[in-house]
């Protein structure tokens, strides 16, 4: 595992020490602040059902999407009022965990 | 019959049961590059030491048409048999008898030499192969697997339990390994998951083979599942033996001394160390400069590398070795490497092996992942393992001990017993850089060049506080030893502290950051 090559440096309270990283800190998740626009996917799963279209007024509590994950339909529906601006599925697709469905104006 | 004519009968009933699951599902097995479990057990024991029980057993299921089907042993051997000389109870799941399968009598044959190896104190080998419940056996076998979840924890710290993993091991059937103290794999033959690449992919669409889901590597350094990982089963035996070799029968015992022997004179202790603090090196090679033989056995190596832990011996007695790897991510403490040191800890305060800790760290890995992944749980679980601990408890500080990590890498406050500090060593509340940007500030900030005013302070703080002799002021250090006194001390220590007797509160237990 040495490779003088390999060496990175990281830098732990205003110190920086020469080291090796490991595969899992080098494929740690970078953290993104949420961004309220952005209807993510919270569990991978496959789109049942789209009900809204871009341009669409919808209103608080409104269904947006039924996902079906887990032998589940869930329901994702919009705590606020919003106006659609894109949608990044169709129906009987197949999207990844945090998969940006839909984005809000 | 005659005596003669019934010892023929029981041969051929034994030659008919030893076959397993036949010569086909032998063949099989061999194709998929493993050993059949009877190999298995003969190759981990001594020779001609394997004392088998419940050949003859069978199981009782009638639903499905179970009835109409024998399975020779139900699918599981087991036994007693010694590894060097050292008693063990054993059980080895066998693939050849359908697949393995744990059904109800499977089960009652696991259990009972569980049972056996604790009323003889004795270490446990398991070795799993296994497609998991049968399920024509339904409740039963559910019940079955609880029966042993519920004995492994009952033996946990009485006696060492031993897991192998030689084929699939999924479902409910890996908690057994979960709860034991050592699991060993092998690379292309173990899998251990609780969900398997089918069900994900029906579920959820996400495609992946089992190697990748929950094979030896992914458990040797993603998730810290695995203690052991072997390219071979002959490798992985030799690990099994060898680790047998470190610890006691069980937690009344203490491990069986070795010959002492000197380290190789290959290792030089005081070459090892880089001058500059931010240098990398390993600090295995210090441990090898340290032990008998230069014999350092590690566990968990390549998960958590950040920490290395393992055996090795000072004057032929088994010591737990705890150190930060400089090599690693600077050596730092975090989810991961707190994790695996402190189930190390109260392994070792468990089974009366008592532990070195060699501290070398900048402090806590920073990161949001960190935080949000709960380091202030985990951190707080070395904390814990380290306070309880009752065994000798030896720490050395050898280069840089900063903040919260110099409390939790086994400090005095912790109640080690014998605290020694390299010449070189830095006991702070944060590296000299840190600290003097925060504590000399205005300074900085306000002088006509900031960054020589910086290197300036740096340097003060340094000269100040960036060595043993504060906190040995204090008597948070004993002694500060030279680099090539340190195998000495260490065997001094061990040698004092052989009848530690600590008072600790009557409780039923504590209520550890689990």
């Amino acid at each position: 595992m040495e490779h003088k090559a390999s060496l990175k440096s990281l830098t732990v309270e205003g110190t920086k020490y020469r080291t090796l990283f490991t595969k899992k800190f080098e494929n740690r998740k970078i953290w993104e602040e949420p961004d309220d626009r952005k209807i993510q996917a919270y569990i991978p799963g496959t789109i049942l059902k789209v009900y809204v279209q871009p341009g669409q007024q919808v209103k608080a509590g409104e269904d947006l999407i039924i996902l079906e994950a887990m032998k589940m339909k869930n329901h994702i529906s919009i705590p606020f009022d919003a106006k659609i601006k894109n949608i990044n599925v169709i129906e009987g697709q197949s999207i990844a965990k945090d998969f940006c469905l839909l984005e809000l104006e | 019959m005659s005596l003669k004519r019934k010892i023929l009968e029981l041969k051929k009933r034994r030659e008919q049961v030893l076959l397993g699951g036949g010569e086909k599902a032998i063949e099989k097995q061999v194709a998929m590059g493993k050993m059949t479990a009877r190999d298995r057990v003969l190759a981990i024991l001594d020779k001609d030491s394997f004392h088998e029980w419940d050949l003859f057993v069978e199981h009782d299921a009638r639903d499905f048409d179970m009835d109409k089907k024998v399975l020779h042993g139900d699918g599981v051997i087991i036994g007693t048999g010694t590894v060097y000389g050292a008693p063990i109870c054993i059980y080895a799941q066998d693939f050849t008898v359908a697949g393995g399968s744990l059904g109800y009598m499977h089960a009652r044959k696991i259990t009972k030499i569980m049972d056996h190896a604790m009323k003889l104190r004795v270490p446990i080998i398991g070795i799993n192969d296994s497609g998991g419940a049968r399920i024509q056996e339904g409740v039963n076998s559910l019940a079955g697997y609880g029966e042993i979840f519920f004995r492994n924890t009952q033996a946990s710290g009485v006696i060492p339990q031993i897991s192998v993993i030689l084929g699939p091991c999924a479902g409910g059937a890996v908690y057994s390994p979960a709860l034991t103290d050592f699991v060993f794999m092998v690379d292309n033959i173990s899998k251990m998951f609780i969900t398997g690449p089918e069900v994900i992919k029906t579920v959820l669409g996400e495609d992946i083979s089992m190697e990748d889901l929950g094979g030896a590597r992914v458990h040797s350094e993603i998730t810290g599942n695995a203690h052991f990982f072997a390219t071979s089963e002959k490798e992985c035996f030799d690990q099994i033996k060898k680790l047998i070799t470190f610890i006691p029968w069980n937690n009344a015992r203490k491990a069986l001394p070795f010959p002492p022997k000197k380290p190789k004179s290959k290792f030089k202790i005081d070459a090892i160390i880089p001058s500059d603090a931010k240098q990398p090196y390993d600090i295995r090679d210090v441990v090898r400069a340290v032990v008998d033989d230069s014999d350092f056995f590690e566990i968990q190596e390549y998960w958590a590398a950040n920490i290395v832990i393992g055996f090795g011996r000072l004057n032929g007695e088994t010591v737990g070795f705890i150190c930060n790897q400089p090599m690693v991510l600077a050596g730092v403490l975090d989810v991961d490497s707190s994790d695996k040191a402190a189930r190390f800890i109260r392994y070792c305060d468990s089974f009366s092996i008592p532990i070195v800790t060699l501290v070398d760290l900048p402090g806590y890995l920073p990161g949001v992942d960190q935080e949000h992944a709960g380091v202030i749980r985990h951190g707080a679980k070395m904390l814990y393992a380290y306070s309880e601990a009752t065994i000798p408890k030896i720490t050395l500080i050898l280069r840089k001990a900063y903040g919260g990590g110099y409390i939790a890498m086994g400090s005095r406050h912790l109640r080690a017993d014998f605290v020694y500090a390299w010449p070189g060593a830095e006991i702070a509340v944060m590296g000299p850089d840190g600290a003097a940007n925060i504590i000399f500030k205005k300074e900085i900030a306000e002088a006509e060049d900031p960054e020589k005013m910086r290197k300036l302070k740096v340097k003060e703080y340094k000269e100040k506080f960036a060595n043993p002799y504060v906190a040995a002021a204090k008597g948070y250090i004993d002694t500060v030893i030279e680099p090539n006194e340190t195998r000495n001390v260490l065997l001094h220590a061990i040698e004092v502290s052989k009848d530690k007797t600590v008072y600790t509160p009557n409780k039923k237990h504590g209520i550890p950051p689990f």
